[in-house]
Order: C-alpha cells, then structure tokens, then sequence
C-alpha cells in the first residue's frame, strides 16, 4: 500500500498540450509502471488527437468514461488552472494534483467555497507544488524519480527542492519512502499536513513520517495538535525560514510571516511541545529520522 | 505589490467609500497651491511612503495656516522618514497627500485579509482605531470582531450592520457604516487584494463615516488581470536588486547579514539561510533561481548578490532535479569568470548529474570550494568569511 496513489492509478493530464505539460507527462510515464497510469490527455481543441500514443480527449469528464482515469494532474497556465481544477471536481475524480505556480489567490478561493458546496468527493493537492509519488510504483509531477526509492517512510512538505533534499538525505542512509506529498506553497490550497498526516497514520506501509514546513500560516500548528492525540507514528519535522523576514513573501506565495504570526519559532515551538522531533539543522532531516526508528 | 495611501482613497473613492479631500503633490508649490484649493482652515499634509507608522515618525502634521502648510510640506517633502517598518535607513519622502482636516468624533479600525484556515475573506473591525491591529490582537483580542465572508453572496447587509454595532458606530450612522464595509469588500474582491485596512476609519460631528487612511496590497499572482493597479506601482518605494531581480525572473530578497546564497526552490532557499545562521553567520540574501535556471539566469543573479556591498562570501545550493548539476556548473563558472569574482565561492550540488557538476567546477581552475552536503557547506562558507 502507500498513500492517494499506486500503480493501479489511472491519471489524465490537464494542460498535456502544453510545454510543461508535455515534459513531465513524459518523465512520468517513463517512471515504473507510468505506462499503464498516464492513459488521457484533455485539450477541447485537440480531442481525437494524441501526445506521444496518450489519447486526447475534449474534456476531463469524457476521460473519466473513455479511460476510466480517477485522478487528474494539471499544468495548466495560472489563469486557466482553478476552472482546469473545478473541471475535474465536478467530474467526480478521486484525486487533483495542480502543479501550476502562480494561481490568483481569489481564485483559489471560488474553487474550494464551490468544493465545499457542492460536497465534492475529490481530494485535491496543491496547486503550487511538486506533486505526489510512490516510489518503484508512479510519479504524478515535477521531481526527479531516480533519486527516490520504495521504503517506509513518508514525506510531507509545502515545498518542492526541500522535499527532494529530505529525500535525498534519507537515501543516503538506504531509507526508502511510502510516499511523498508536496501540499504546495500557496496560501489557499487543497491537502495540509493534518490531512497528509492523517493518511500516513492509516497507512500500514508506513512507519514513520518526516513533516517539513516552513513559515506563514497555521498548518503545521494544527496539523502537530493532531499529532499530539492521534498519531500512532513518530513524526519528525523542520521548519524553513528561522532566518526570514516579517512581512516578506519569500518565493513562496504563502511563506510570509504576517503580523508576526506563522513564525519558524513559534512552529517548532508546538511541534516540540506535540511531541514531533524536531530539528533546526534542515541538513539533519534524515538523521533525526534515523536515530527515532532504532 | 503595494501602492500610496492616495492611490488607495482613489480605489475605494471609486466603490463608494467617503474619504476626506485631498490631493497628491510632489512639490511644496504643489502643496500650497493643493491647500488653497481645498476649503477649511485646518489642512493634513502627509508623507505618502509605503510603510505605516507615517505618524509617529513625524511624517504626518496638521496645519492651522497656508503659511504651516508651506512650512510642514518643506520639512517632509524629501526626509529620511523612519517608522518601525522602514528599517532604520528611512525612506525618502517623495510624494506628500494634502488633505481637508476632520472633525473626528470616534476612531476605528476596519481591514480584510485573505484567511488561510477558512480559506475565505475575513473582515476585521474593532472600536481601537488608530492602532496598530497587531497591537490590539495581542492585547485586547475580544475588542476585534471577525466575518468570514462567503464569495457567493458577498459582505450580507446583516453581518455589516452587527459588525457596525459591534464597534460602536450609533444606530443614525449604522446605513452609511454597511455602505462603506461592503465597499470596501467589493473593492477587496475586485481588484484582487491581499490585505486592505481603513484605519482609522472616522465617525465625525456630524456622523457621518470617513475613511481617514487608506492601505491596500494586492495579489501579485492576479497583476496580470489589472493593467489600472499595475500603473499605480512606484518604484522608489521598492528595492533597487528586488526589481532588478524580478527582470530576470529571480526572487531575490535582500537581508541583513554577509554571505550571499543561490538556491534553487524557495523552501530550499529559506533552509539554506537558515543552516548558514546555525553555523554562526548570516545571509545577505534570499535567491531562488526557480526550476529552469539557466546559465545566463546564474550570471544574473551572481551580479546582483555581488551589487550588495556587504557580501564577502557567496554559497550555491542547488539539489538537481529537472534541473541538472551540470547546466548550472557551466552557469556558475561562467558568472564566476564574468564578474571577476573576488570574494570566496562554495559550492553544494547533489542530484540530477551532480559528478558531473563538480567535475565542471574541478576542471575550470577557480578557487572554487566543493562541499558534501548543506551543513558542510555552511560551515565551510562560514569559515572563508571569517578568515579561519
């Protein structure tokens, strides 16, 4: 098992006409079983075509019957992304990975009031980040696969090159990985840590989990109060921008501390107090996870 | 990005929003010709900088004459003023707003940012206006009343009326109060706003409800829907390297300490920063050189760093994905001959053909300092600055 997704996932791309879309439809199905998950492409313009032998349907909800996809992943440009996202929710997927960066924040804000209304059944990740892989299995968005491996523990984290260097510090002490989500670092989005954690929590395939926040909002504060009195794994967690300005955005459309809240201080602070192991040295996420699982 | 409190009045004047007269002027003879034009004998003349706390920093002074008009407009126009969001420097003052004065009877706070856990608009108002809303939050927390705001129906004629109550606007004023808060939502929502504050919001005399200041953000990520806001940005008020770093698709954000970082990834970026303080020293920067970073993107962002005065060291860290080791080696040996670089370089690469990477800036013959892993990085980057 693992988390949201597995080999038998069945994935259409939003925005497959694209550049982007193009090039890591591509890496992804290349990577394990790919072949058999990346199966539809959605281009109104271009139905009846194919990219590369993957068919190209008008719409996500003729994927959904041609196909049989059940999760879509989006790279479709900012403008266009939250209708791309509501498209797929309203076709009743299971699961909407939106890896597209610069999403107006009102946008986003439509999108999941009409989620909620509506009572949809899709769980979406992102937008504004690098995906979700299960290793030796599928990879649903921009990381490098080759660096991950299967394993036990599970990864967590709002943001994409931090995800990967937690990853790569587990590799290098043969620790492989259930599943890796990225929530995305935008301030209004679908999946939180809680949401993550509490996934890994149910997952038998799962040991452990390392949870990689950084500053700007409340997620991580809600999501160790969680931890505190359910989770039955040990958690470990870093937080990324001790060092960062007050009321700077910094890269990150929601990594800003505001009225001096969403610190990397006060984070920690409640992530220590939940019980997460936590460490301040982000070139020791591996280690920490290492030493807790003797 | 940001804009001037006039800017502002004239966004929310355009909603409906009451605010005092007053025009914008750049020059003292502006200012005095602004003042004889206004009606009244009590006129505001007001540093328009792009931080808060204009007041306390002596940036905002009431006039009694057109003779202090002329004497407040030359003391301001071109100060260094510093408030507690300026940073110690100050910022020039270039533009002054000159206002009617107000006959104020009662000051409030009204504001609306995005909340991240509702993940709707959330009005904020409270009786404490004229203060800083941190302030209040931290002290008086149950003085502030909130309404999270459902996008489909917009600000509800009820929730404005009972927050008005709330923050003691009396029954007589309660029509003209649900004009302004819902004006101001519609403003919030239309432009694409980030953050937008009245405060204070006034009560006069005669009752009726004044926007006194006025502070909007807006989203930057929906700019390219609002050519109207986009002509209202003044690049005095930004950083000189930020804008030059947008230009080439960099974020950049300059900071206080030493050692110049080039990171690729935001969040990468900000545990970089943070592994250099936790080995004693700090960064100059922020700089993420996003996911395609290209050579001629390094060279650009290795000047910029270098434009910093302050910087005596520069660390790279960069975890090859789609991006490869390889590609920014070239980048970072290029850059490095091209700016002549004399202060000390080091440099971390894992991932996507890191052998290869290293072996690029091996092979090049600069002193180029190899690191392992982020921590060594840092405390190898640390030692160069200090001379160890």
């Amino acid at each position: 098992m693992s988390i949201l997704i597995n080999k038998n996932t069945r994935v259409v791309t939003q925005g497959i006409t694209g550049k982007t879309g193009q090039f890591h439809t591509r890496m992804s199905r290349d990577y394990a079983n790919g072949k058999n998950c990346f199966v539809a492409g959605v281009n109104p313009k271009k139905a009846g075509e194919n990219f590369e032998g993957i068919p190209i349907y008008a719409s996500v909800k003729e994927a959904k019957q041609k196909a049989e996809v059940n999760t879509s992943v989006i790279y479709v440009p900012p403008p266009f992304a939250a209708a791309a996202i509501w498209e797929a929710v309203d076709a009743d997927l299971d699961l909407v990975i939106c890896i597209t960066e610069g999403i107006p924040v009102r946008d986003m804000i439509e999108v999941k009031e009409r989620m909620r209304k509506h009572n949809k059944k899709a769980v979406l990740v992102g937008p504004n980040c690098p995906g979700v892989i299960t290793p030796d299995e599928i990879k649903i968005g921009i990381m490098p696969g080759h660096i991950h491996k299967k394993g036990r523990i599970g990864v967590v984290s709002r943001s994409g090159t931090l995800t990967y260097e937690a990853v790569g510090q587990l590799m290098e002490l043969g620790i492989g990985q259930s599943t890796c989500v990225g929530t995305g670092g935008d301030p209004v989005n679908g999946v939180k840590h809680i949401d993550v954690l509490r996934m890994f929590n149910d997952d038998p395939e799962t040991d452990a989990v390392i949870m990689v926040g950084e500053i700007g909002g409340s997620d991580e504060e809600t999501a160790a109060l969680w931890v505190k009195d359910n989770m039955k794994k040990p958690v470990v967690g870093f937080i990324a921008g001790v060092t960062a300005p007050a009321g700077k955005r910094m890269g990150h459309a929601g990594a800003i501390i505001s009225g001096g809240k969403g610190t990397a201080q006060e984070k920690l602070e409640v992530m220590q107090a939940c019980g997460i192991k936590i460490t301040r040295n982000p070139a020791e996420m591996g280690k920490t996870l290492k030493a807790i699982m003797k | 990005m940001k804009i001037h409190e006039y800017q502002a009045k004239e966004v929310l004047r355009k909603y409906g929003v009451p605010t005092p007269q007053g025009i914008p002027c750049f020059s003292v003879d502006e200012a005095v010709k602004a003042a004889q034009s206004i009606p009244g004998k009590v006129w505001v003349v007001k540093a328009q900088i792009h931080a808060g706390g204009r007041g306390k920093g002596g940036g905002v002074k009431v006039a009694k004459s057109q003779d202090e008009v002329t004497s407040f407009a030359g003391q301001i126009l071109g100060m260094q003023l510093k408030t507690h969001q300026t940073g110690p420097e100050g910022q020039k003052v270039r533009r002054l707003l000159i206002e009617e004065g107000a006959d104020i009877k009662k000051e409030l706070y009204v504001g609306m940012v995005v909340d991240r856990v509702t993940q709707r608009v959330c009005l904020m108002a409270s009786s404490e206006g004229g203060m800083d809303i941190e302030e209040v939050a931290a002290k008086t927390p149950e003085k502030i009343h909130k309404v999270f705001v459902d996008p489909e129906t917009g600000l509800k004629d009820a929730e404005a009326d009972a927050v008005a109550a709330q923050i003691g606007i009396p029954p007589a004023s309660v029509p003209q109060a649900r004009a302004v808060l819902q004006a101001l939502y519609k403003a919030f929502w239309d432009t694409d706003a980030s953050l937008a504050e009245i405060n204070p919001l006034v009560l006069t005399g005669d009752g009726r409800v004044v926007a006194l200041d006025a502070k909007i953000n807006f989203d930057s990520n929906a700019l390219f829907r609002h050519p109207d806001l986009v002509a209202l940005r003044d690049l005095d008020e930004e950083d000189a390297a930020e804008i030059e770093a947008s230009k080439f698709d960099l974020s950049y954000i300059s900071l206080d300490g030493n050692i110049g970082c080039l990171v690729n990834g935001a969040g990468l970026a900000m545990a970089t920063m943070d592994t250099i303080k936790l080995y004693g020293a700090e960064p100059a920067n922020f700089l993420d050189v996003g996911g395609g970073a290209t050579a001629e993107k390094v060279t650009e962002a290795f000047k910029i760093m270098l434009k910093n005065p302050k910087v005596k060291g520069i660390l790279v860290n960069i975890f090859g994905g789609i991006m490869q080791c390889d590609t920014i080696a070239k980048g970072v040996v290029a850059a490095a001959r091209e700016v002549n670089l004399s202060v000390p370089l080091v440099v971390r690469m894992k991932g996507t053909n890191d052998v290869m990477g290293r072996q690029i800036l091996k092979d090049s013959g600069l002193p180029i300092i190899s690191a392992d892993n982020m921590a060594d990085a840092a405390q190898k980057i640390v030692a160069a600055v200090s001379g160890k």
